[in-house]
């Protein structure tokens, strides 16, 4: 039974997992690098999730073949293509988050919490 | 002509912002100007619309033809109609301010401020229109991601802020697209009111209710309500000074409609859990409106002052949509667009002096009231407004909100609405007290500006601001009216 359920749904629990990882990694994670790649993880385990939406056993392609006539056949490409727009906001939220930690780094000389905090007090 | 009109308003300031940068390479005017142009030609044509929206019934508009549960949809009734008005009314007035800044900075700087800006009234316009749920997430991300440049050019700790905001606001959109995802494997659909119909079958509670709890939590963060309030008053004190009227006064409230939109559009009365969540929103609200006063009490620095106060503020529109009947929702509204009007307001003194100045502590500024009295007029205009003196907004809003409370006798959200006016007015007080009353500090001023109190880019939005918050009040009834004429079809009877 176990087997079935993971079978079905394990990748579900997978992705969960993942999710669950990147969100304690932003909690935790002292030094901001690790912080950004945890929201990274974090962005990617909901596209995962997404494509396991439009995951189907048997089916092909989404292009109009003359030999498969049924709709059944064909997987569904919406979540696809709303997972190429979720990178690539994703890959802007990176960028300024870099862009951000290059000025962090500029204006306080360290990237880690505990520096930044004293620092922040010391310039007031 | 007029058909096209939804898109045109989003489209015009985005294609503004694309040129802007561009143009600013010419002479660092231009660009300015450009976005200036582009966001008064979207007031005209939000307040054409919204005319149309009143006369006509609700527009639908789909992107190329392709009709609703297929094709991408922008729906606008008279609600988010009036929204449009005040974002672009605002934009435009943080877009005037910010002439005054920045005056001597070379000329990427500037346009790239201008881009940004003209980015997050596009991004908050998009929100507004959209009928469809990915769209939305994407106009969400539009604005975080300009609000997070924006306020990381308020310096050193402006960057820290803008980073630490980054963080939870893409988690507030993970946990959206979470939402959307849940919704989407049941329903098989993106577009709202296809949705909503679907959903409406109650076969989905349980997959309905866990979408939700990550919506709540996606839109409470990015909102700023009680418990996932924390990066607002570091965000709100170190964002720039010529854009943090616009941050802090249309930012946080287009999120709480687009939590109104999915509460009672999407998901509606009949659905099963829909009492439990009305009374964790009352819960939350009661909280961020006890709390945000407290803090915003012991606060030195003005600006954290009315971060805090913006807590508390946002407490109030979502404990209208706690009680949850259309008049309550009614005030909620009246209080965003009141709310927003008094925020920035305050925020235009708070940047007009800091231009004169350049203090931001509350002790520093002992009797300014001689040297700048327009805008100190002003700043007590709208903290009256704040605390619920009649006859500004801040007044009328309260009143309905109470008037829905006592109807369905909730006496709890009454007593909680009394007692956080009542602080309210504690720390208004004391600004005022500073401004008016307590110990001339012989301020000299940053540069020699002129015998007038700030030049007439500065002026304009503090009297625009000014005239926003009595009109409001007094044409309460009107704007009530119009909201009704939508609202009374979603809320608790």
């Amino acid at each position: 039974m176990i087997g079935t359920l993971l079978a079905g749904k394990g990748i579900f629990f997978l992705t969960l997992l993942l999710l669950g990882i990147g969100m304690a990694g932003i909690i935790v994670c002292e030094n901001y690098m690790k912080k950004l790649i945890c929201m990274n993880i974090m962005q990617v385990a909901v596209i995962f999730f997404f494509l396991c939406l439009g995951q189907k056993n048997g089916g092909t392609i989404p292009v109009a073949l003359d030999s498969v006539i049924n709709a059944a056949d064909y997987i569904n490409p919406l979540p696809h293509g709303l997972m190429l727009t979720a990178i690539v906001v994703s890959l802007g939220t990176t960028g300024v988050g870099l862009a951000l930690l290059y000025r962090i780094k500029d204006r306080y000389g360290s990237i880690e919490e505990r520096d930044i905090i004293r620092r922040g007090k010391d310039k007031q | 002509m007029t058909k096209n009109l939804p898109i045109l308003i989003v489209l015009l300031p985005l294609i503004a912002a694309q040129l802007c940068l561009l143009l600013s390479k010419i002479h660092r005017h231009v660009g300015r100007w450009i976005v200036i142009t582009a966001v008064s030609a979207s007031l005209v044509m939000s307040v054409i619309q919204l005319l149309e929206v009143i006369d006509k019934g609700p527009v639908h508009y789909y992107f190329g033809n392709y009709k609703a549960p297929i094709g991408i949809e922008f729906s606008i009734d008279t609600v988010n109609a009036m929204i449009l008005i005040l974002i672009c009314i605002l934009g435009l007035l943080t877009c005037l301010f910010s002439n005054e800044f920045n005056q001597v900075s070379d000329e990427t700087i500037i346009g790239g401020m201008n881009t940004v800006m003209c980015l997050l009234i596009t991004g908050l316009l998009g929100m507004t229109s959209t009928g469809d749920v990915f769209n939305l997430y994407v106009f969400l991300e539009i604005t975080s991601l300009s609000a997070y440049c924006l306020i990381a050019m308020g310096g050193n700790k402006g960057v820290v802020a803008a980073y630490r905001y980054m963080l939870v606001g893409t988690i507030a959109a993970t946990l959206y697209l979470l939402g959307v995802a849940v919704l989407y494997a049941n329903t098989g659909t993106l577009n709202m009111a296809d949705m909503s119909e679907i959903l409406n079958d109650g076969e989905y509670d349980d997959a309905m209710l866990l979408a939700m709890v990550l919506f709540v939590a996606s839109f409470g963060i990015k909102m700023a309500l009680f418990p996932f309030h924390g990066w607002q008053p570091a965000a709100y004190t170190h964002a720039d000074t010529s854009a943090r009227p616009l941050i802090a006064g249309a930012m946080g409230k287009i999120p709480a409609y687009a939590m109104f939109r999915y509460l009672f559009c999407v998901y509606g009365t009949d659905f099963k859990y829909f009492d439990y969540f009305l009374k964790v929103l009352g819960v939350l609200s009661v909280c961020a409106m006890l709390y945000g006063s407290i803090r915003a009490i012991g606060q030195k620095d003005m600006r954290k002052l009315l971060a805090y106060s913006s807590v508390a503020q946002i407490g109030y529109i979502s404990l209208g949509f706690a009680i949850g009947t259309p008049v309550a929702l009614a005030g909620a509204f009246l209080h965003m667009f009141g709310h927003a009007f008094m925020k920035a307001g305050l925020f235009f003194c708070v940047g007009a002096i800091v231009y004169r100045y350049g203090k931001f502590s509350l002790d520093d500024v002992g009797r300014i009231y001689k040297k700048m009295p327009l805008t100190c007029g002003l700043l007590v205009i709208a903290a009256l407004s704040m605390v619920g003196i009649p006859p500004a907004v801040g007044f009328f809003s309260k009143w309905y909100l109470g008037l829905a409370a006592a109807k369905q006798a909730d006496w709890i959200y009454l007593a909680v609405l009394v007692v956080s006016s009542l602080l309210n007015a504690v720390y208004f007080f004391r600004l005022i007290e500073q401004f008016f009353i307590n110990e001339d500090r012989n301020l000299s001023q940053i540069k020699e500006r002129g015998r007038i109190e700030a030049s007439a880019w500065i002026l304009i939005p503090v009297v625009v601001c000014f005239v926003a918050i009595l009109a409001l009040g007094l044409c309460n009834v009107k704007i009530v009216n119009i909201l009704l004429m939508t609202l009374g079809e979603v809320g608790l009877c």
